[in-house]
């Protein structure tokens, strides 16, 4: 195995990722004197970095995603791992023994084996214009953005939990919420629907979805189709709010590993994805539960079990 | 409090020190909040190489982040964070919401050339 101060492009590991998965992977996997490169396309905590308060990870009492992001993160680096935030991946090749990267800058790292934790990120709908007026009237965090839309009329998108609660609690700043939603029932738990339902600023339109954001400098209206009848209308808004669930980062992993029909990365036990010296582990993996401490525990998984693999 | 790296504005009269004294400016003004975090994170990444530009922060619910709520550029903004370009001075670019790594090295690509 290379020197754990590795000052060339190969390393023993590759993590790609840096949320809670492939942070606690870094930290493993540097404390073992393995070379360790984590290569991040996104700020180093991942959607951890997002929450605002984590009050269930054992032994914190309470800490905020982008303090317990820091410290893992500092931890990693001082066992010697390195960490390239920001980067984007241009080309990868998994599937020799030799794995290799190549990012947008040019720059090329290999490994013997490498961890895939790739996380994911809120689902948007990509219809015209969303991108355009984000910030301009499409919004995606209500705590954030709320108060810009005191006294108006807002949508929101999305029928699962974060849909309804988020509904509720825009009802504090606008003074009417309509709920667009694809299904004839949401997915939210019952006490949030009721939840909803009894708020009289919120109104609901079922069986429809969004087909375009419009405004030239603000959002000013949205096309919504109905997906039974066909029929598109023009609804005015001052504002929308988008809780559609979330997508895993594994599109550039499409062909390369195996993918469940959600686009999630296949995992055994021991987080081996279907290639030989490729692990993955975190929010990118096929599972049921999406916590910081599930991510940790697989990243650990991943990480022992990559050392096993080096040492054949 | 913004938990970052950046140079923090406390006030009024700090930020119009600042765009006056240096040529290129990035002020992000926003909270410690999922839209805010990782563009804060990018600056960061970027003080390094971008050297001759300036990278700071201001808490949007301090009373004297006034001078960037009320400029004319953000009038339609309704997202936070609003992260600001100043050359000389003068705002030359003003963004709302997210914005990726691309987005930002294009914006000091085009307004702050070396």
């Amino acid at each position: 195995m290379s020197d754990n101060n590795s000052n060339n492009n190969h390393f023993d590991v590759i993590v790609l990722g840096g949320g809670p998965a492939g942070l606690t992977a870094g930290i493993y996997l540097s404390r073992a004197r393995l070379s360790t490169l984590i290569l991040n396309e996104g700020t180093a905590g991942g959607q951890m970095v997002l929450t605002h308060e984590i009050a269930n990870y054992p032994g914190v009492e309470s800490i905020s995603g982008y303090q317990l992001s820091s410290v893992m993160r500092k931890q990693a680096q001082s066992f010697g791992a390195i960490i390239r935030s920001n980067v984007v991946v241009e080309q990868m090749d998994l599937s020799s023994k030799v794995k290799s990267f190549t990012l947008a800058d040019g720059k090329r790292y290999t490994s013997d084996a490498v961890i895939l934790a790739t996380g994911g990120r809120s689902r948007t709908l990509g219809v015209p214009g969303e991108d355009r007026l984000k910030g301009q009237g499409v919004s995606y965090c209500a705590t954030c953005d709320g108060d810009f839309f005191t006294g108006k009329e807002i949508v929101v998108v999305g029928g699962g939990n974060s849909a309804l609660e988020e509904a509720v609690s825009l009802t504090k700043y606008a003074d009417k919420v309509t709920i667009v939603h694809q299904f004839d029932h949401f997915q939210a738990f019952e006490h949030a629907v009721k939840e909803a339902k009894e708020n009289s600023k919120i109104s609901f339109v079922m069986e429809s979805t969004i087909t375009s954001f419009n405004g030239d400098s603000s959002l000013d209206s949205v096309d919504i189709k109905n997906l039974k009848t066909g029929e598109v209308r023009n609804f005015k808004t001052d504002g929308i709010f988008i809780f559609i669930g979330y997508v895993p980062n594994t599109e550039s992993l499409k062909g390369m590993v195996d993918l469940n029909e959600r686009g999630e990365i296949k995992v055994t036990a021991d987080m081996e994805t279907s290639i030989p010296g490729v692990f993955a582990a975190g929010d990118c993996i096929a599972k049921r539960y999406r916590q910081v401490t599930t991510s940790v525990g697989e990243g650990t998984i991943a990480a022992l079990a990559a050392s096993a693999y080096l040492k054949g | 409090m913004l938990y970052t790296n950046l140079k923090h504005i406390e006030s009024a009269q700090e930020h119009s020190k600042i765009i006056n004294e240096n040529e290129n400016v990035m002020v992000i003004c926003g909270r410690m909040g999922p839209m805010c975090i990782p563009v804060y994170g990018i600056a960061e990444e970027l003080e390094e190489e971008y050297k001759h530009v300036k990278f700071c922060d201001m808490e949007f619910d301090n009373p004297e982040s006034y001078v960037i709520r009320n400029l004319p550029e953000v009038r339609n903004f309704m997202g936070i964070p609003f992260t600001i370009y100043y050359k000389n001075g003068k705002v030359v670019k003003a963004t709302s919401s997210i914005q990726t790594m691309a987005q930002v090295r294009a914006i000091l690509d085009s307004e702050f050339s070396k």
